[in-house]
């Protein structure tokens, strides 16, 4: 496992949103952690490469693109565990997917750019695998916001 | 917020994997893309301004930084208590997303979903015990869900 030092917790926990839109971002940035521009980038590119970054840029909120997500679970009888997870892996459009303990052990996101998309695909799904698919769409987003303490 | 606009959607598809790692990043992002950086960073000034841009900075592996247990909690509460109890829960530092969601019953009566981040599982569950104290009476029934292995990962990607 890659390791930190403490420069490097410092910048992960500093800079997990507000990094600045101009012309030198990356050395107002550096300012306020207190050390070089330099430094800075050769860091974050260490930080990706070893990945304890999954990537540092902007992250978009996909409804506001004009896509939609929803969350979806099935329940696998376990002998067809792999086949199902392949068959619901095969399409583009399941960003994540989970295996869960639970009855429900299945867990998937769905993305897809039109949201009436997600019912045909859910549709595709159930055809293809003869499983019921829960479909889970948020109502309500409370809170996203998750600081990892590095 | 208007919806993005085709040099918007440029944008987003050439940053959705990160900024370039370069003295100056907007900069060289314009050169690329064939547009003038005042204009870039605008236009993403405006994405932030109006949250198509949820914010910029490092996204962190927190499976690397060492949060490798990972707990879907999903609470059975009244709806007319939701909203109040999705904030609470929401605001806790430990909680990455905090969502209202269906309930499928009789097979699912869980409406709250909320995700619990912890060094390991009794870290979830002494975390999930808090969140289950500060709900008080108005929790019907909770559990978690643990992660026993990621099957797909590969995030949303977007096409201009």
């Amino acid at each position: 496992m890659a390791t930190m030092d403490e420069i490097d917790r410092r910048i992960i926990n500093a800079l997990q949103g507000g990094f600045p839109i101009c012309p030198a971002p990356y050395a107002k940035a550096a300012e306020t952690i207190g050390i070089s521009q330099d430094e800075l980038l050769q860091r974050l590119t260490r930080l990706c490469a070893d990945g304890l970054l999954s990537r540092f840029g902007p992250m978009y909120h996909a409804e506001k693109l004009g896509g939609a997500l929803t969350l979806a679970a099935m329940s696998v009888p376990e002998e067809r565990f792999e086949e199902v997870a392949e068959q619901v892996n095969g399409h583009r459009e399941v960003a994540h997917n989970y295996a869960r303990e639970h009855h429900l052990n299945m867990w998937f996101v769905l993305a897809t750019e039109q949201p009436s998309q997600i019912d045909e695909l859910i549709a595709e799904i159930e055809a293809e695998t003869g499983l019921a698919v829960f479909n889970m769409p948020k109502r309500e987003e409370f809170f996203i916001g998750l600081r990892f303490e590095a | 917020m208007k919806p993005p606009d085709d040099i918007d959607r440029r944008i987003i598809v050439a940053t959705q994997a990160g900024l370039p790692l370069v003295p100056e990043p907007y900069r060289a992002l314009a050169d690329e893309l064939g547009l003038a950086v005042e204009d870039v960073m605008a236009r993403m000034q405006a994405m932030l301004d109006g949250g198509l841009i949820r914010r910029i900075g490092a996204v962190p592996n927190h499976y690397a930084l060492g949060y490798r247990a990972n707990g879907m909690t999903v609470w059975d509460v009244p709806d007319d208590a939701i909203a109040e109890l999705g904030k609470m829960v929401g605001a806790l530092d430990f909680v990455s997303h905090c969502y209202h969601r269906p309930r499928h019953l009789p097979h699912w009566p869980y409406n709250l979903f909320a995700m619990v981040h912890g060094r390991d599982r009794d870290e979830v569950s002494e975390k999930t015990a808090h969140i289950a104290e500060l709900m008080g009476v108005k929790e019907r029934g909770h559990q978690i869900l643990y992660s026993q292995r990621i099957l797909k990962k590969t995030g949303m990607r977007f096409t201009a």
